[in-house]
């Protein structure tokens, strides 16, 4: 078990501000955050490489906090993959197996093991510097692998890469996460999140804004830049007054004036609104149900996703919705066709 | 601006007139020297002999002063400390500094008269007029180049890389000789190229120190006040030409330089 408590870096102008972490031994933690926002600087803290002002680092129970970078069980990964452009691919494998007791036949066997795990076994004899991203990024996951890490850092390892070789390189990181590998993944795309992470992390100017399982981020967002961050669309900012409260119902109005509804108290006169677009009923006309939110709105844009399709709703506010390709089908939902919106006070949730 | 043909020509006739202002003065020197003259110079064991001193003396100033100064330049790329401008300018005082003046300088701690000179002595090591003192009056006006160099080569190795070694399990030894170093290497090599090249030029230091045995410049200048040009140029001719020839072997064996993907 990994336990982050408390870390406080200092570098410069930036800080990076009580950071507390716990992961379980085979956990998948993603760090999301916008760049500059201390992601990287956190993985140097736990490789070792960067100093921290305060905090303490426990790996099943061991305070190693202050234990050299060579014997920290972290295998950093960079983003620029940081390969030794004077060593073939099959001496940068291998780095990491020299002085570990290994034959020199057995560290051959290990780099190719390695290289054909990570499908680079035809590239043992290139120079870095004639390597494709995609190559690149695979011997550097190798040779990091070469060092057996307990726990993996990965500082944006598919940012450079086209979305067929993302979509290998995702794979290839959950086969190793599934073999009980703890990873610590970096990135500032939500998406890439969502596909791997068992837990997610964000992080905002140096501080840990919100943590814990996807579903629980996305869903309950503690703040506007979280949600915002998460890719969650149909974020309002509402004025509420002392008059806003009638029949256990809050009505807060929008700067477009429109009023939403929500059961639970702002507690401040301007408080963000947010309705997670697939609690949001689209129909062809007003709808007698227990929804108290209903608004009249004409279909702007239709975008087809993966798992659905986007309407994008002018009703007074943009609306984002997400309704299944039979519902497009169904309703004749097109640019320009007039629809009504309708959600539940209970959907409506305060940032 | 450069496609414009009349700054085009502007620049062609700057560039020329600079390397001409190189090359002619070397080109007469050699052109000007007769095959005989050369033939009758290969011949002559002072020159021969004095050629042979100077190569090894710098050598030998090169080997010993140059690859101490690595560390140091290693420490000068990669480590902030207090008073390290002060380091950097220190180190450069040998360029700025007369060399007759260095030589007088350097008398004064390695004449016989001094600890350092007595020290010599009785490891019997003769430095006022002896090959000792020619290494040290190399070594101490040509070292700037060597640890500039190095330095600046240690500099543009990128400390991601060391960091990479270091998380993957190398000590910093390993890591400053599998990675710093072969990265540095082609500056580090090219520097004490320098240092060996500048130091086979010395005269004003030299001179003070160790008039005899004789090296090259103090041999051609001798010739030039005893005899007249026409003895001084054949030895000088011959010396450029070896030099020459060394230089352009060394830095054509320095090594490629490596793509660091970034």
């Amino acid at each position: 078990m990994l336990e982050i408590k408390n870390i406080n870096v200092r570098l410069g102008g930036f800080r990076l501000k009580n950071i507390s972490l716990e992961l379980e031994p085979g956990d998948y933690l993603t760090v999301l955050g916008l760049s500059g926002a201390g992601k990287t600087v956190l993985l140097e803290v736990l490789a070792g490489l960067v100093k921290p002002e305060a905090g303490e680092i426990f790996l099943d129970g061991k305070d190693i906090s202050h234990q050299s970078i060579q014997k920290r069980p972290f295998g950093l990964v960079y983003q620029d993959m940081a390969l030794f452009p004077h060593m073939p691919v099959r001496k940068n494998i291998a780095y990491a197996l020299k002085g570990k007791g290994l034959s020199g036949k057995e560290q051959q066997e290990k780099a190719l093991e390695l290289a054909r795990l990570t499908q680079v076994e035809h590239l043992l004899d290139r120079h870095p510097g004639t390597l494709s991203g995609g190559e690149a990024q695979r011997v550097a996951l190798a040779r990091t692998l070469a060092s057996d890490p307990e726990v993996l850092l990965l500082d944006e390892p598919l940012a450079s890469l086209d979305v067929k070789l993302r979509q290998e390189l995702r794979e290839l990181l959950k086969k190793i996460n599934q073999s009980g590998k703890t990873i610590i993944h970096v990135t500032h795309d939500p998406m890439e999140a969502a596909t791997l992470s068992k837990k997610i992390a964000i992080i905002e100017k140096g501080e840990l804004i919100q943590w814990g399982k996807p579903e629980e981020v996305f869903r309950n967002p503690v703040s506007e830049f979280v949600a915002r961050f998460s890719g969650i669309k149909n974020i309002f900012l509402c004025e509420f007054d002392k008059s806003s409260e009638k029949n256990g119902l809050y009505h807060g109005l929008t700067k477009k004036n429109i009023i939403i509804s929500c059961l639970d108290e702002p507690g401040k006169e301007n408080a963000h609104l947010m309705i997670p677009g697939e609690d949001i009923i689209v129909s062809e006309g007003k709808l007698e149900t227990s929804a108290i939110n209903q608004y009249e709105g004409i279909i702007n844009e239709i975008y087809f996703l993966n798992h659905g399709v986007e309407l994008i709703i002018d009703a007074g506010e943009i609306f984002s919705v997400v309704v299944s390709k039979r519902s497009v089908e169904k309703l004749g939902l097109a640019p320009g066709k007039e629809v009504w919106l309708s959600f539940k006070a209970s959907a409506v949730k305060i940032l | 601006m450069l496609k414009d043909w009349r700054t085009q020509l502007v620049i062609i006739f700057f560039s020329g007139f600079i390397l001409l202002f190189i090359v002619a003065p070397i080109a007469g020197l050699l052109l000007r020297t007769s095959p005989a003259e050369y033939a009758a110079t290969i011949q002559d064991s002072e020159v021969t002999s004095s050629i042979g001193l100077t190569l090894l003396a710098s050598m030998g100033a090169t080997l010993i002063f140059g690859i101490l100064s690595v560390p140091l330049a290693y420490l000068l790329a990669r480590r902030d400390f207090p008073f390290k401008g002060l380091i950097n300018g220190i180190i450069d005082l040998p360029v700025v500094i007369p060399h007759s003046a260095a030589g007088i300088a350097l008398l004064g701690v390695i004449s016989r008269g001094t600890w350092v000179g007595q020290a010599g002595e009785a490891a019997g090591i003769s430095f006022v007029g002896g090959v000792a003192g020619i290494v040290v009056a190399m070594a101490f006006v040509s070292l700037p180049f060597a640890i500039n160099a190095a330095r600046d080569g240690f500099a543009a190795v990128p400390e991601k890389l060391e960091k990479a070694a270091l998380n993957l399990g190398a000590s910093p030894q390993r890591v400053f000789f599998s990675i710093s170093l072969p990265l540095a290497k082609r500056s580090v090599i090219s520097g004490l190229v320098m240092m060996w090249a500048r130091g086979l030029s010395e005269f004003g230091a030299v001179i003070i120190i160790a008039y005899h045995p004789m090296i090259t410049p103090i041999l051609i200048w001798e010739r030039f006040t005893s005899f007249g040009l026409s003895y001084a140029r054949p030895v000088a001719a011959i010396f450029i030409l070896v030099c020459l020839a060394i230089f352009i072997t060394m830095r054509v064996l320095s090594g490629k330089r490596y793509h660091v993907r970034n």
